[in-house]
């Protein structure tokens, strides 16, 4: 075997993304009313990397930036700030050019909804053909019909479900047409967003190691988001935790599950109910989400935080690496925390 | 004797194409205080149980038979106007959309003195003193001021404290709660249960707890109902059905949610899909999915049977039985 030292390239680089929503009040409002012009930071700041193969799940709750970072990754989205590397390429500055055409193939994405995100009026044929058509991949119908076959089969689906709408179908089997689209133009990176949790439990498991088995056949390099720790801790490779559009830890998986820095972090691990410990009286931590259009000075989760000081609320504080984690957090900076 | 009793009951829904029975022949029971959770997938009857319970079945939902006693006296008979004085008095309601269940045009504190003197004899004075503690009881900060605000003016969590405070204005000995915590964030989730959980035991009001959420059920109930395509296919004491599942069903859900505490590679995955309601297999409506049916699952619709501490319909279980003739 060859001994070389396995250093991969990631596949995916971002560097301090940020995005900025103008949500202003209208113009002759703000001219007769005196309303100030305002922006809404929804992602500030987040820098990770993901290596070919590799899962990064992204978890936090409502609001915190995570969908804002899917659509930013896939160009959805121009960053107000920052860079987006995909091998070599810089994403924004490509998709722009001629050669976007050629680097939408390799980045898709699967979306929360599988009841919006496939037209009605479509058959599954067209659905799962039309990226195929879109990036001249495949011209010939008969072609076409053979390989929507072979996608659908990948994902556990019946190649005679094409000629079938999506209201036919369930929605765990609505969310696989949606991967089988996403496969069709044989991307190399996946950005799903929230992708099972429109589903039922037992639903769940299914489009879940559907999803495992492609990454494993295919070298798939996925960015799942999720609001469900515990689905986090079943697919991914690394997390990174969101809050108020910035990211306050970053951890291999077994690091974070196990050894969690961030206080925001333990507290997420600490409020999700247990199925086995019954009985087990949880600390819920008081307060809720402060407003993204105001947030809080310093570390954003200072109001919540128990072991904020002073420094919390002036100072913002920044990525630090620590031993195999990245957290922004004065409190564990200073040793206050372990 | 137990607070609520369902007994047999049947939702059917007539429609052209013939009558769908949503509820097929289900029956538990609730003792005082106690908190029961009902848990399932989409379209298992969860809701319906409940609708069909406070008397909010939309038509043409109708109970074609079986009972529902609270405190011994039947109220699935009960009209329009005299289940009106049932609800908020007797059993609260709290449903899954904080925003929808309040009404936007109204203050909290307009809702809130309503509610009270409607089930309640009180002057407007006491009224309003019972609404503040009531606000505070619930965690609301500031609950003088609180009262002149209107519901878009809270954030999500603080509106189900709202409607917690409002499903308590009567003091109702039965709350029944639908999928209280589904639209929140986790963190919030964790406060609103630890608060549904203090304040009804201070109140001594029991819950019928309908959710999807395996562990929010293992944190809160007491006791739990599983139940598929319209039936209750498990209920028992809340450990035994989660670590020792009697039913198929009940072991195949288990194993298919994510574990936060474990690492595994593959999730156990149940084929297939709950049946529609217009397609219910004979026999037990598990069947087709069940990886342990034989013949008599095909034919024969098992009976809840009592399997060590908890109850499961299920043939693996019956031992002696004759069958049906």
């Amino acid at each position: 075997m060859n001994a070389a030292p396995s250093v991969t390239a990631p596949l995916i680089e971002a560097h301090d993304l940020a995005m900025a929503f103008d949500v202003s009040p209208p113009w002759l409002n703000r001219v007769l009313e005196g309303k100030p012009r305002l922006l809404l930071q929804a992602v500030d700041g987040v820098s990770f990397s993901i290596e070919k193969g590799k899962t990064l799940a992204l978890v936090g709750e409502s609001g915190c930036g995570k969908s804002t970072v899917a659509r930013l990754l896939v160009g959805l989205y121009q960053p107000t700030r920052g860079r987006l590397k995909f091998g070599d390429q810089d994403v924004h500055a490509t998709l722009k050019s001629p050669q976007g055409h050629h680097l939408r193939r390799h980045i898709q994405m699967i979306f929360q909804d599988p009841y919006a995100s496939l037209n009605p009026r479509w058959t599954v044929e067209d659905i799962v053909g039309e990226p195929l058509q879109e990036h001249g991949m495949i011209r010939d119908p008969a072609a076409r019909k053979m390989r929507v076959a072979e996608l659908l089969r990948s994902v556990g689906l019946n190649a005679l479900d094409m000629v079938k709408f999506p209201h036919q179908f369930s929605g765990g089997q609505r969310q696989r047409i949606s991967i089988a689209r996403a496969l069709g133009t044989e991307p190399e990176f996946l950005v799903c967003d929230e992708p099972t949790s429109a589903l039922d439990v037992s639903v769940q498991a299914q489009v879940l190691n559907i999803m495992k088995d492609l990454q494993r056949e295919r070298g798939l390099t996925y960015l799942f988001i999720s609001h469900n720790l515990a689905v986090v801790r079943h697919v991914s490779d690394h997390v990174g935790v969101m809050y108020l559009g910035r990211l306050v830890e970053l951890a291999d998986k077994p690091t974070l599950f196990d050894r969690p820095r961030h206080p925001y972090t333990r507290m997420l691990l600490d409020a999700i109910p247990k199925m086995r410990d019954t009985g087990r009286a949880r600390t819920p931590v008081s307060g809720e989400v402060p407003n993204p259009l105001d947030p809080p000075a310093g570390c954003a989760f200072h109001p919540r935080c128990p072991h904020a000081n002073g420094r919390c609320a002036a100072e913002r504080p920044h990525m630090l690496e620590q031993e195999s984690t990245r957290v922004a957090c004065h409190a564990v900076e200073e040793g206050r925390i372990e | 004797m137990s607070l609520l009793q369902v007994k047999n009951l049947v939702v059917e829904f007539p429609g052209r194409h013939g009558t769908l029975r949503a509820l097929d022949d289900i029956s538990f029971e609730i003792a005082p205080g106690e908190i029961l959770g009902i848990v399932g997938e989409s379209g298992a009857g969860k809701s319906l149980t409940s609708a069909a319970i406070i008397g909010l079945l939309e038509p043409p939902g109708r109970i074609a038979s079986g009972e529902v006693l609270l405190e011994g006296t039947r109220i699935d008979n009960l009209n329009h106007e005299q289940m009106r004085h049932i609800r908020g008095r007797r059993i609260g309601a709290i449903f899954q959309d904080p925003l929808t269940s309040l009404n936007p045009l109204y203050t909290i504190g307009r809702q809130l003195i309503e509610t009270i003197q409607t089930h309640l004899p009180m002057g407007a004075a006491e009224a309003r003193q019972r609404a503040i503690s009531l606000l505070q009881e619930t965690g609301i900060a500031a609950a003088e001021q609180r009262l002149e605000h209107y519901p878009h003016q809270f954030s999500g969590g603080m509106r189900q404290r709202v409607v917690i405070a409002l499903a308590l204005a009567g003091e109702p000995k039965l709350i029944v709660a639908d999928e209280p915590t589904t639209a929140l964030d986790v963190s919030i989730q964790a406060q609103i249960i630890a608060l549904l959980k203090n304040v009804c035991k201070k109140h001594s009001a029991a819950v019928m707890l309908i959710t999807h959420d395996m562990g929010v059920i293992a944190e809160t109930c007491d006791r739990v109902a599983v139940m598929y395509a319209g039936r209750i296919a498990e209920i028992g004491p809340v450990h035994d059905v989660i670590n020792r599942p009697s039913h198929p069903y009940t072991e195949g859900l288990m194993a298919a949610i994510p574990d936060i505490e474990v690492d595994r590679d593959r999730l156990n995955q149940i084929d297939g899909a709950m049946p529609r309601l217009d397609a219910i297999p004979n026999g037990c409506a598990f069947n087709p999915r069940c990886a342990k049916a034989f013949e008599r699952c095909r034919l024969v619709r098992p009976e809840l049977t009592l399997v060590s501490t908890t109850r499961a319909a299920c043939w693996l279980h019956e031992t002696s039985v004759e069958v049906a003739a």
